[in-house]
C-alpha cells in the first residue's frame, strides 16, 4: 500500500514518457488524476492509520543491499504521515495551477511526478541509503525544474542550487557512513540505529558525525549561513518548482532531524543543543530581517522561509536543552516543529504560486511596480492578504500553532534565545504589511495595465491550501493526534 | 452551548460575510444588527447562567472559556456597545460602500473581544487577542485608497504586537513555571522568577492594548477609521482589552506599584494632551487613553470593581461621544472643533446625548463616571497618598476638555448640515442613558467626602475651561508636544522604526555581498584552483607523458628497422598507452561543474576511508 503511494506518481510519469503523441491537454489530465489519486490513497492511508508497537504503520522492511545490510525499509509514524499528506497535496495543487504552462509540458509532468515520488520516498524512508538516494534525486529533480522552465538567470541559479545542496548531500552521506560504521552489526537502518544508541558515550566520533549531519541537513533547510542558495533559486524558478521547493523539498532539512538526527545520537544532540538552538535564533531574526529589506516579492517570502525554518531548528534545539526538566515543554517543541513543517508547507506554497500569478499579469516580481491592485483584482489580493497573514503567525491559521507551540516550548530550556526568536513575528508582520501596503493598497497601478483576477485553476490550487491552514488553525486536533505520539517518542528518545 | 454560541455567531456571521464579499452588501446591515441582537441575548443567558466550556487544543492546553462576574460585565457591555454601534452604521453606509467587508469585519472584531473576555488560559486570549488586532488593522484601514489611513491600520497592528510578544513570553513563562495548563488563575502559583516573567509579560500586552503610556500613540492613528470603529473599538473592545486583563490578573508587588502609577500618569498626561486637541476626535481618543488610566489604576492598587465600573461607565459614555462625531461628521462633514462651535444646536437628539456624555466625562455628579471614578481613587487612597492626588489632578483635566468640547459645540448659532437618518440617532438616547445611569451600581461604599471633593473638582474643571473657551478657543493646539500627543509617535519611528530598517537594509546588502558573494567567490576560487590545476597538468603531467612517449618513440626509431615487428608494435602500443592515460588524467579539469563535483565524491570517499582506518572503535 505505502510502496504503491509512493511509486504510483513514477508509474504515471513512466506512462507519460513512453506514450508518444500525447496531447497537451490529455497530459495536464493525467498529471492532475495522478496526484488526485495518490492524494486519495494517502487519505485511506491516513485513514486505517494505526501505528504498530514500532511506532509505525504500513511498514515494509525488504532486503536490498544485504552486504551493508541496508534494506528497503520503508513505514509512516505520526511525523511523516503529516508530511507524506502535504506532499501529495501540494503536488496536486501544483499540478492544477500548471494547468496553464505551456513550454514542454510532457517533461514538466513527468519531471514532477517524479520529484513526487522522491518526496514521498524521503518521507517513508526508514533507511539511510534509501533516505540519500531520494535526497539526491530531489535535487537533481528540482535541478531540472529550475533549469528548465525557471526565468531570467535559471541555469545559474540551478547550478548554484545543485552544487550548494549536492555538497550537502556529502556531508550527510559522510555522516550516514559513520553512523553505519559506530554500529554493531553495521546498519544503515534508521530504527536500529535508535535503538542502538550507537554512539553513547563517544564523545569525538558522536561530535563528528553530528557536525557532518547537522551541515548536511542544515544547507537543505537552509539556516544561516548556509541558505544564500535559496533566494536566487525562488526567484528564478517557476511558480510551481518553488511551491514545491520551499513547501517540501525544504522540510527534507528539518525532517532529517527530527527522524535521524535526534534518535540516532541522542546523548551528543543533547550536549550541542545550544549550537542548534542559536543557529535557529539567528535564522529566525537574519531572515526576518533581510525579507524586510527586500523588494522582490518572491525575494521576500523566500528569505521569510529562511526565518519560519529557523522556529523548527530552534525548536528541536530546545527540546535538547529542557531534556532534564519539563516533559511537556519538549512535546510542545518537538509538536510544534512537526506542525511548523506542514503549515509552512501549505502557506508558502500558497504564497510561491499567487507569487506566480502576480509574475504572470506584471512581468516582474518588483513590489514598486505594483500598487492598488485590490481595486481590479479583490480575490487576488483577499487570497494574499490570507496568505500574509497566516505567515505572519496570526492565530486561527496552523502557523500560529505551530509557533505557538514552539515559544511556549522552547522558552523554558532556552529563554533568552527564544525570547529574541519573539521579535520573529514582529518583523514579518511588519514586512508583510509592508507589501500588502506597496501592492494592493493606495492608487492602482500596474506594468500591464489591466489586471486579471485570479483565474479558475489558481483559485482551485490555492485556496484549498489556505483552507487547510485555517482548519489546522482552528481545529489542530486531526492532525496533532497524529503527530503527538510521534513527538512524545522522540521526546523520550532524546530525554532518556 | 450558550457560550460557544456566544462567540461563535459574531465570528461566523462575520467570516460568512468577510467570503461573500460584494455579493453581500445588500443583506449585510440586516445580517449584522440580526447577529447583534443575538449575541445581545445570548450575553444576557450567559451572564445570568455563568456556563463555562472546555474542548481539548494543544497537549495539556486546553480552549477554555468561562463566564465569572468580570465576564458577566464584560459580555454584557460588548454586547450592549456592538448593537448600538452596529445600528448607528447601517445608517452610515449607502448600499454601494463595501457594507459586507464593514459589518463582517466589525462582528469578528467583536467575537474577539467576546472570546478575549471569557477565556480562562492564555492560548486562548492569545488567539482572540490577536485576532482581535489584525481586525483592527483592517477597520481602520478601512478606506484602502488612501495610503496615510493605511499607515494609521500599519502603526496600530504593529505598535500593539510588538506589546502582544509579552503574551507569548507569559505563555511561556506560566508553562516553565510550572503552570502546564497556561489557566490565568494559576498565575499567583507560579514559581518566583517564572511569575515575574509571566506578570511582566501580561502587563506589557495590557498596557499596549490599552493604548497606555509609552505605546498610546497608536490610538492616534487608529482615528483614521471609520466613526462607528473608533465607537467600538475605544469603548468595549481592543482598549478596555488591557484594563480588562489587568482587572482580571490583579497584579501585586512590583507590578501593582508599576501598573497604578502608569495608569495614572496616562490619565493625567494624555488628558492634558485631550485638552489642547483641535479635531473633536483626536480630544476624545486622547481621552479614552486617560479614561482607561483610571481602570489601570485601578487594577493596580486592587480596586478590581472599582475599575470595572469605570469601564462600564467610559464605554457606555465613550461609544456615545464617538457616535455623535460620527453624526456631526456625517451631517456637518468635519470633526474640526473650530468649525462644530454650536453643532450641538442642531439636531437636538444629538446634541442632547451629546452634552449628557461630555458631562458623564467631565465626572459631573450625579453621573456615572462621577461614582466610577471615585470609587478608583478611593482604592488608589488606599494604597498611597501621591496615587491618589495625581488622579485627581486627571479628573481634574478630564473635566477640562470635555467642559472645553461641550462649550465649543454648544455656543454660537447652529451651522447648517444634512439631515441624518433615523439610524444615525437610534442608538444615542439608550447609551446616553447608559452613561448617565451606570453608575449606581458601584455608589455602594463610597466615602461621602471623597465623592464631594471629586465631584468639586468636576465642577471646577468644567466652570474653568468653558470661561476659558468661551469667547475663542485659546486652547486649541496650545504646547507643541501636548499636541503632538508627547511626540511618541515621532520616536517611536526615529528610534526604533527607523533603525530596524537600516539595519534590515545593511544586513540584505551584507546578504548578497559577504555570504553570497564568499559562496560565490569560492566556487569561483575553485574554479580558478581547477584551472590552475589543468595548466599544471597540461605543461607538466601532460608535458611528462609526452615526453615519455617521445622518448618512447625515439627508442623505437632507434631500434633497428630489423627488429622484429613485434617489439615496435609493442613500443607503440605502449606510447599508445601512455598518451591515452595521459588524456585521462586531463580529463578532469575540464571545466565542468559536475566533474569537479565526481572528483568531490572521490575525496570524501577518501575522507570515509580515513575515517574507517583511524578508527571508530
Amino acid at each position: 500500500m505505502l510502496s504503491m503511494v509512493v511509486f504510483l506518481p513514477l508509474a504515471v510519469a513512466a506512462v507519460l514518457v513512453l506514450l508518444p503523441r500525447l496531447s497537451d491537454s490529455a497530459v495536464r489530465w493525467i498529471w492532475i488524476a495522478a496526484c488526485a489519486a495518490d492524494l486519495i490513497l494517502v487519505v485511506v492511508l491516513w485513514l486505517g492509520y494505526a501505528p504498530s508497537e514500532s511506532g509505525f504503520s504500513h511498514e515494509v522492511n525488504r532486503r536490498w543491499i544485504p552486504s551493508v545490510s541496508s534494506g528497503y525499509h520503508i513505514g509512516v509514524d505520526g511525523m511523516s504521515l503529516p508530511l507524506v499528506a502535504l506532499t501529495s497535496g501540494l503536488f496536486l495543487a501544483c499540478a492544477i495551477y500548471s494547468a496553464r504552462e505551456t513550454r514542454r509540458v510532457r517533461a514538466f509532468a513527468a519531471l514532477f511526478l517524479f520529484l513526487e515520488t522522491v518526496c514521498l520516498g524521503l518521507f517513508v524512508s526508514l533507511d539511510l541509503i534509501l533516505f540519500f538516494v531520494f535526497f539526491d534525486l530531489s535535487i537533481v529533480g528540482m535541478y531540472f525544474v529550475i533549469a528548465g522552465w525557471g526565468h531570467r538567470d535559471a541555469a545559474r541559479a540551478a547550478l548554484k542550487f545543485f552544487l550548494y545542496t549536492f555538497l550537502g548531500s556529502l556531508a550527510l552521506l559522510l555522516g550516514f557512513i559513520g553512523l553505519y560504521l559506530a554500529a554493531t552489526p553495521h546498519t544503515f537502518d534508521i530504527v536500529e540505529l535508535s535503538r542502538q544508541n550507537p554512539l553513547a558515550g563517544k564523545g569525538l566520533a558522536g561530535a563528528l558525525i553530528l557536525l557532518a549531519l547537522g551541515v548536511g541537513l542544515a544547507i537543505k533547510t537552509p539556516t544561516v549561513p548556509f541558505h544564500t542558495w535559496l533566494p536566487p533559486a525562488h526567484t528564478e524558478a517557476p511558480a510551481a518548482g518553488s511551491a514545491i521547493l520551499a513547501g517540501v523539498l525544504l522540510k527534507m532539512g528539518t525532517y532529517g532531524f527530527v527522524r535521524i538526527v535526534m534518535p540516532t545520537l541522542p546523548d551528543t544532540w543533547r550536549r550541542y543543543a545550544l549550537v542548534f538552538v542559536v543557529v535557529g535564533v539567528i535564522s529566525v531574526i537574519y531572515g526576518a530581517l533581510v525579507a524586510l529589506a527586500q523588494r522582490d516579492f518572491k525575494r521576500m517570502i523566500a528569505y521569510t522561509s529562511v526565518n519560519h525554518m529557523g522556529y523548527v531548528i530552534l525548536a528541536v534545539g530546545a527540546a535538547g536543552l529542557v531534556a532534564s526538566s519539563a516533559e511537556q515543554a519538549r512535546h510542545l517543541a518537538i509538536t510544534g516543529a512537526v506542525t511548523q513543517m506542514v503549515s509552512h508547507g501549505l502557506i508558502t506554497g500558497a504564497l510561491f504560486l499567487l507569487a506566480g500569478a502576480l509574475y504572470d499579469r506584471g512581468g516582474t516580481y518588483e513590489m514598486d511596480s505594483y500598487s492598488g491592485l485590490a481595486a481590479q483584482a479583490p480575490r487576488f489580493a483577499g487570497l494574499t492578504a490570507i496568505a500574509a497573514f497566516a505567515s505572519l503567525g496570526l492565530p486561527g491559521f496552523s502557523g500560529f500553532i505551530a509557533e505557538f507551540q514552539i515559544f511556549t516550548g522552547s522558552l523554558g530550556g532556552a529563554p533568552v534565545s527564544t525570547a529574541v526568536a519573539f521579535l520573529g513575528i514582529l518583523i514579518t508582520a511588519a514586512l508583510f504589511l509592508r507589501a500588502l501596503q506597496q501592492m494592493f493598497l493606495g492608487e492602482h497601478r500596474s506594468p500591464n495595465g489591466a489586471f486579471r483576477d485570479v483565474t479558475a485553476p489558481e483559485a482551485a490550487s490555492i485556496v484549498p491550501l489556505l483552507v487547510l491552514a485555517v482548519l489546522i488553525g482552528l481545529f489542530p486536533r486531526f492532525l496533532l493526534d497524529v503527530i503527538e505520539p510521534a513527538a512524545r517518542a522522540v521526546s523520550a528518545v532524546v530525554g532518556r | 452551548m450558550e457560550l460557544w454560541s456566544l462567540v461563535a455567531a459574531p465570528l461566523l456571521v462575520g467570516t460568512l460575510l468577510l467570503v461573500a464579499g460584494r455579493r453581500a452588501n445588500r443583506i449585510a446591515p440586516f445580517l449584522g444588527i440580526g447577529c447583534g441582537v443575538v449575541v445581545a441575548a445570548l450575553a444576557v443567558a450567559s451572564a445570568i447562567g455563568r456556563p463555562s466550556v472546555n474542548a481539548p487544543m494543544l497537549t495539556g492546553i486546553p480552549v477554555s472559556l468561562a463566564v465569572d462576574e468580570l465576564s458577566a460585565v464584560m459580555v454584557v457591555t460588548v454586547a450592549g456597545v456592538l448593537l448600538a454601534v452596529l445600528i448607528y452604521s447601517a445608517g452610515e453606509f449607502g448600499a454601494d460602500e463595501p457594507r459586507a467587508r464593514f459589518f463582517g469585519l466589525m462582528l469578528v472584531f467583536a467575537g474577539a473581544m467576546l472570546v478575549t473576555v471569557t477565556a480562562t488560559n492564555l492560548l486562548v486570549l492569545l488567539m482572540a487577542w490577536e485576532v482581535m488586532g489584525a481586525t483592527s488593522y483592517a477597520l481602520i484601514g478601512f478606506w484602502w485608497r488612501d495610503e496615510h489611513r493605511v499607515n494609521s491600520g500599519n502603526i496600530a497592528f504593529l505598535t500593539t504586537r510588538t506589546a502582544d510578544l509579552g503574551l507569548y513570553l507569559a505563555a511561556g513563562a506560566m508553562l516553565a513555571g510550572g503552570a502546564g495548563g497556561l489557566a490565568l488563575a494559576d498565575l499567583a502559583q507560579l514559581l518566583p522568577g517564572w511569575r515575574d516573567a509571566a506578570t511582566a509579560g501580561i502587563v506589557v500586552a495590557a498596557l499596549g492594548k490599552s493604548a497606555q503610556l509609552p505605546f498610546s500613540f497608536w490610538l492616534s492613528r487608529a482615528m483614521d477609521g471609520p466613526s462607528p470603529v473608533s465607537a467600538l473599538l475605544h469603548s468595549a473592545t481592543m482598549v478596555a482589552a488591557g484594563a480588562y486583563l489587568l482587572l482580571r490578573i490583579q497584579p501585586t508587588g512590583w507590578a501593582g506599584v508599576v501598573v497604578a502609577w502608569v495608569g495614572a500618569l496616562t490619565a493625567l498626561l494624555l488628558g492634558a494632551v485631550a485638552l489642547v486637541q483641535r479635531d473633536l476626535k483626536q480630544v476624545l481618543a486622547a481621552s479614552t487613553c486617560s479614561q482607561v488610566g483610571f481602570m489601570v489604576l485601578a487594577a493596580g492598587t486592587g480596586g478590581t470593581t472599582a475599575g470595572t465600573g469605570q469601564l462600564v461607565a467610559h464605554a457606555a459614555t465613550k461609544s456615545l461621544l464617538f457616535l455623535c462625531a460620527g453624526a456631526w461628521l456625517a451631517a456637518l462633514g468635519t470633526k474640526d472643533l473650530a468649525r462644530l462651535r454650536g453643532a450641538a444646536r442642531g439636531d437636538r437628539v444629538v446634541g442632547m446625548s451629546f452634552a449628557v456624555g461630555a458631562l458623564a466625562l467631565a465626572g459631573m455628579p450625579p453621573l456615572s463616571i462621577w461614582i466610577t471614578k471615585d470609587a478608583v481613587l478611593s482604592a488608589a487612597l488606599h494604597e498611597s497618598v501621591p496615587l491618589y492626588l495625581t488622579g485627581l489632578a486627571a479628573a481634574l483635566v478630564s473635566a477640562g476638555y470635555a467642559g472645553r468640547v461641550l462649550m465649543l459645540t454648544w455656543s454660537g448659532a447652529a451651522p447648517d448640515g444634512k439631515t441624518l437618518s433615523w439610524q444615525h440617532k437610534a442608538p444615542l438616547p439608550f447609551l446616553a442613558a447608559g452613561a448617565a445611569l451606570l453608575g449606581f451600581e458601584w455608589l455602594s461604599g463610597a466615602v461621602w467626602w471623597e465623592l464631594v471633593l471629586s465631584g468639586s473638582v468636576a465642577v471646577a474643571g468644567i466652570a474653568v475651561t468653558t470661561a476659558v473657551v468661551r469667547r475663542q478657543d485659546a486652547l486649541a493646539g496650545r504646547g507643541r508636544v501636548l499636541n503632538r500627543w508627547l511626540g511618541l509617535e515621532f520616536v517611536a519611528q526615529r528610534w526604533v522604526a527607523r533603525p530596524v530598517f537600516g539595519l534590515a537594509r545593511l544586513l540584505a546588502r551584507f546578504d548578497d555581498r559577504m555570504i553570497a558573494g564568499r559562496v560565490d567567490r569560492g566556487a569561483a576560487a575553485a574554479v580558478g584552483l581547477s584551472g590552475v590545476l589543468a595548466r599544471f597538468d597540461d605543461r607538466v603531467v601532460d608535458g611528462g607523458v609526452r615526453a615519455t612517449a617521445a622518448i618512447g618513440s625515439t627508442v623505437a626509431r632507434m631500434s633497428e628497422v630489423r627488429v622484429e615487428f613485434s617489439l615496435e608494435r609493442l613500443v607503440r602500443a605502449v606510447t599508445d598507452g601512455v598518451r591515452r592515460l595521459g588524456r585521462l588524467a586531463r580529463r578532469p579539469q575540464t571545466g565542468q561543474l559536475h566533474h569537479y563535483y565526481a572528483q568531490a565524491v572521490v575525496i570524501l570517499v577518501v575522507l570515509t576511508a580515513l575515517l574507517i582506518v583511524t578508527g571508530l572503535r
